[in-house]
């Protein structure tokens, strides 16, 4: 079943066009990754499946029950979470918002909903800590967890390992593949080649317009995906 | 004034409880929004706004030389330029601080004009509205009313919308996929921080509020490690400050602007002091 249709779909900035020609589709239990240099089009498509962004034509249809604010997004991190006063149970709570039904405060379903993602993710220990004082690795498994308790079906991960030690890295992309086992829709926007082609079932590489889309196993084989994997970056 | 002299007689008395009583308020509303200003760099909003308040009391002073309408003049002026800063700031081709310097020294430099013109002509005046006033600041019944009915609705209003303020505080793009209005709270946030400093620059200066909406931010921010954490320490060293502030105005005859935010700087040398030895800074 498609969670996400892109249907002919293109995006512009002040008329200029930076993406076109996007037609694909993600079916529940995918893990698509979009792979392409900085500037491809990449952030574009994915804050048009985020909503954030309309197309510029086309369209992009949600299926399989998906709302759009059902998507639980992994950001790159900002300058201002640096020093950012937060205990680790503040951050993944703030996932369970939504102004769909408005309430001041979180209920006690929310806060089951944060225990059980941390305790998925063996961060549960953290819980009263500081976000700031958190090793990389474990601030991205807090905003993992956050992204979690915002969707029960979709993952959109952005650069998830950006400024992670090789270790922290291998680890991440366990827990992500892990998540996908058990049935959550991943897409996965990354520089990180090998990891794409080790992890992903579906890959999009994206040059302005799509180079290619289709399977892994198909992209290793193809002649765009030989040129990039052989030179290990994308 | 010494502290027995200021409730001895019962006019003085209800003027120091007044001004004591919006000062607290203004005080509670300032350190709430600082914590979502500092850590969102939003800080010199709060200076923009805090010079623009400057330009509207001169336009409320050329308008009527009683003063009587200072707040009902003011609250709209700044709550329009907080939104034209938001709008200025994302939007145009002048960006974010460049912007607000725009608009502080325009607002200074128009409303100084109309103070020299249409002022009553002293200097004294000027003085005041930039670094308050150097008596107890007498604030009518009516004044009293607007500001207590204001602060409460910046304080509720906060309260209903704390987690959505945390959510765009922390992670604004994380916040606008799950659907919160990011635009709306922000704005929200801008125009709550206009009337806390249309509130509090009468008594404390246009040129110190700043002061008292980030200080308590910065200052909590050296020891606290939850966001809770912050905006309460912020309450209370906002307040405690403020009220030894006041009263260390009044018993050495000091400006009362001044002397709160130089209790501030000493509350934040101390807790920096603190954060350091404790390893949390």
């Amino acid at each position: 079943m498609a969670l996400i249709t892109v249907n002919q779909a293109s995006f512009a900035y002040d008329g200029r066009c930076v993406a076109q020609g996007l037609d694909f589709q993600v079916d529940t239990g995918d893990y698509l990754c979009i792979v392409g240099e900085n500037g491809s089009g990449k952030s574009t498509l994915m804050k048009g499946i985020l909503g954030i962004k309309k197309p510029f034509s086309g369209e992009i249809i949600f299926g399989g029950g998906l709302q759009q604010r059902e998507i639980g997004y992994l950001p790159q991190q900002t300058v201002i979470q640096r020093d950012f006063p937060a205990s680790v149970q503040e951050v993944v709570l703030s996932g369970c918002l939504s102004d769909k039904e408005f309430r001041p405060f979180y209920t006690a379903k929310n806060k089951k909903t944060a225990m059980f993602t941390m305790k998925k993710l063996h961060i549960d220990y953290l819980a009263k800590h500081c976000f700031r004082e958190l090793s990389e690795g474990q601030k991205q498994r807090v905003l993992l967890a956050r992204a979690l308790c915002a969707t029960e079906k979709l993952l959109l991960l952005d650069e998830p390992t950006a400024g992670l030690d090789p270790l922290a890295t291998v680890d991440l992309y366990r827990v992500i593949d892990e998540i996908n086992r058990e049935g959550i829709t991943v897409i996965m926007v990354s520089h990180d080649m090998s990891a794409a082609v080790t992890y992903a079932k579906h890959i999009l590489h994206m040059h302005y317009k799509p180079l290619f889309y289709g399977t892994k196993e198909d992209y290793v084989s193809s002649s765009v995906g030989k040129l990039f994997t052989e030179g290990g970056i994308a | 004034m010494s502290i027995a002299a200021m409730f001895s007689n019962p006019v003085i008395t209800s003027i120091v409880v007044k001004a004591l009583v919006v000062g607290v308020f203004v005080s509670l509303c300032a350190s709430l929004l600082g914590v979502s200003l500092v850590l969102k760099r939003y800080s010199m909003i709060g200076d923009g706004l805090s010079h623009v308040g400057f330009g509207a009391i001169a336009i409320a002073t050329a308008l009527n030389l009683q003063q009587e309408y200072t707040l009902e003049i003011s609250v709209p002026i700044v709550v329009v330029a907080a939104f034209c800063i938001l709008r200025l700031s994302e939007h145009s081709k002048i960006k974010g601080d460049a912007a607000i310097a725009l608009l502080s020294t325009s607002a200074i430099a128009v409303g100084s004009l109309i103070y020299e013109k249409a002022g009553t002509g002293s200097s004294g005046d000027m003085c005041s509205s930039l670094f308050g006033n150097t008596s107890i600041l007498n604030i009518t019944n009516k004044d009293l009313l607007l500001s207590l009915a204001l602060s409460v609705v910046v304080l509720v209003l906060f309260g209903a919308f704390y987690n959505r303020i945390f959510s765009i505080t922390f992670d604004e793009n994380f916040g606008q996929a799950t659907g919160i209005r990011v635009g709306t709270y922000k704005m929200l946030i801008a125009i709550l921080t206009a009337i806390t400093i249309v509130l509090g620059m009468r008594m404390l200066g246009t040129v110190m509020i700043s002061g008292m909406i980030i200080f308590p931010a910065l200052t909590s921010m050296r020891v606290c490690k939850s966001f809770r954490a912050v905006i309460l320490c912020s309450a209370v060293v906002s307040v405690i400050c403020f009220v030894f502030g006041f009263f260390t105005a009044s018993l050495l005859g000091l400006r009362t602007g001044p002397t709160v935010i130089t209790v501030d700087l000493m509350a934040f040398l101390l807790f920096s002091v603190a954060g350091r030895l404790t390893g949390k800074g």
